[in-house]
């Protein structure tokens, strides 16, 4: 029996489709099918509207005017927090700093752990990290002089979480995960790694990039010290990242960029910083940005968290049934914990040409090796398709889809 | 045959089709045909950066004349690779210099071509350039 979850957004497919006009796009005289949601997902009318809409009526500078548009930019602004700390249940709204994006916020908490480590200690990644969990901390580690260890995983693309045990100590300083793998779209037991964590001191930065647009995240309840993600992951504007950290987290962090807005009182001796959020949130941000992340978070609530899950999965078990039937098709990542992602290959053609190929015929998917080379040296493959789905899609795409791929294998082979 | 005849042929060659995936067909096909490189080219420094494939590029001079050999891992690559070896092996340094290429645009690859795959074909043809202006300097 359908879930009435999975069928509030089927039976509303078609209404939830016309909310994003990208999707009438025409690409190399195809109608465009968008399947590389898991690096950036489409922007309904709603997001487009409010970026249009606070240029129109909005725009000015926030935190500093007396004026009337200002007051109100900042009010806007000021509630998007709000509702970032509702939605993932943080403490308190200055737990929640805008940023650029989910790699800016992992460096921000990067380079602040410059001042708590030395060469004694030893930081924790995974072998499912995106490079950006990856490259900042390795340079935390040439700088301070700290050892980076490396959960390894399995076959299926899961962590090996005994390791991840035998890895830890009080040498473990941060210990920093994705929640969800980009590549191969496992998710991974945070929950336990958390845990685990905590009970050797370490703190824990979780990259929910790829999970927030999925299913609903509780920072309270995973009592994670710092998660981070992006907005147009979930159909927001690119340029806006949101971090979470807990207080006594944020206090003892040094602030990681000087400028406006984010001090108290400065004079040419000595500058005093302002409290939290501020203390991170230097210059005039990308207010329009936060602004429209914060829409496109209401956008996703109203067609639910637990509906979208269900019709993505929906979608991941169709697709993966589908692709299975083509000839050499070998997925990439069979964690049965899975979001709507699929990495694969066909015989040993390489990505890029089927991804050429099918791009002639209007399909949008990722070739290469999805910025997480580990992954691919793991599998011992140069690259992968990946496909990722989000609540606009359709099993008609997905039958499209499966047509280019075995024409393009038919052309390839 | 000089450069600019040869890639007037290229050009001739690729008007008979009309649609894209034609188009595709024949560059697999040209990418199976093209001559290998030996494996001992197939060295760090011979790859071409900025490529989404792997592209390895080795040439050598003979006679005054440079020839070019490369491969790739992704045979769409192999195919455009091959069609710039075709363009620009046994050709004087000079030439191959001086020479400006009109073909890519002429049989609309580049705009087939996103900035990234773009990026390696730029690479590819600074590559060859280099080892034109390399080579003038030898006998």
């Amino acid at each position: 029996m359908a879930s009435i979850f999975k069928m509030n957004v089927l039976n509303n497919i078609e209404s939830i489709r016309k909310e994003f006009p990208i999707l009438n796009t025409t690409v190399n005289g195809n109608k465009l099918i968008y399947l590389d949601n898991a690096a950036t997902s489409q922007t309904p009318n709603c997001v487009i509207d409010s970026i249009s809409n606070y240029y129109k009526n909005l725009n000015s500078n926030i935190h500093r005017g007396v004026h009337t548009l200002s007051q109100l930019a900042t009010e806007k602004y000021e509630d998007t927090r709000k509702k970032f700390k509702t939605h993932f249940n943080a403490k308190s709204s200055s737990e929640i700093i805008f940023t650029a994006g989910t790699t800016h916020s992992i460096n921000l908490v990067s380079s602040g752990f410059n001042e708590f480590l030395s060469k004694e200690d030893e930081i924790i990644v995974s072998q499912l990290e995106h490079h950006s969990n990856i490259v900042p901390w390795q340079m935390l580690c040439e700088k301070t002089g700290a050892k980076m260890k490396v959960i390894p995983m399995n076959n299926n693309g899961e962590l090996d979480l005994i390791a991840f045990s035998n890895l830890l100590s009080n040498k473990t300083k941060i210990v920093f995960v994705n929640h969800v793998s980009n590549a191969l779209g496992t998710v991974n037991n945070i929950k336990e790694i958390i845990d685990k964590s905590h009970s050797v001191g370490a703190a824990v930065l979780i990259d929910g990039a790829q999970a927030v647009p999925h299913f609903r995240v509780d920072v309270t309840e995973l009592d994670v010290d710092f998660y981070v993600c992006s907005a147009h992951k979930f159909c927001g504007p690119t340029g806006v990242g949101i971090l979470y950290g807990k207080k006594e987290w944020l206090d003892k962090l040094p602030a990681y960029q000087g400028g406006g807005e984010m001090i108290d009182e400065v004079t040419f001796e000595k500058t005093t910083y302002s409290d939290l959020p501020n203390k991170f949130e230097a210059g005039t941000p990308n207010i329009a940005g936060v602004i429209a992340s914060g829409i496109a978070l209401d956008y996703i609530n109203e067609i639910g968290l637990e509906n979208i899950k269900e019709y993505e999965d929906y979608l991941l078990q169709y697709a993966t049934d589908k692709l299975l039937e083509i000839d050499g098709l070998k997925i990439f990542g069979e964690s049965i914990n899975k979001t709507s992602v699929i990495s694969f290959n066909i015989k040993d053609i390489h990505p890029y040409d089927i991804g050429s190929v099918i791009d002639n015929l209007g399909i949008a998917v990722r070739t290469g090796h999805h910025c997480a080379q580990p992954i691919m040296d793991f599998f011992k493959i140069p690259g992968t398709i990946r496909v990722s789905f989000c609540f606009y899609n359709t099993t008609d795409e997905i039958d499209t889809l499966v047509n280019a791929l075995k024409k393009a294998s038919t052309m390839l082979s | 045959m000089k450069i600019k005849d040869i890639q007037d042929q290229i050009v001739e060659e690729f008007d008979i089709f009309d649609s894209w995936m034609d188009k595709y067909e024949y560059l697999i096909e040209l990418g199976k045909s093209v001559p290998v490189i030996d494996d001992s080219n197939k060295i760090e420094e011979n790859i071409i950066k900025g490529c989404q494939s792997k592209v390895w590029l080795h040439a050598e001079k003979n006679n005054g004349l440079i020839e070019f050999y490369a491969d790739s891992d992704a045979i769409i690559t192999k195919g455009i690779v091959s069609l710039l070896i075709r363009t620009f092996s046994n050709q004087k340094p000079e030439d191959i210099i001086n020479a400006s290429l009109d073909f890519i645009d002429k049989i609309g690859l580049r705009q087939h071509l996103s900035p990234n795959r773009a990026n390696g074909l730029n690479n590819m043809i600074k590559k060859i350039k280099f080892y034109a202006i390399a080579f003038s300097k030898t006998n």
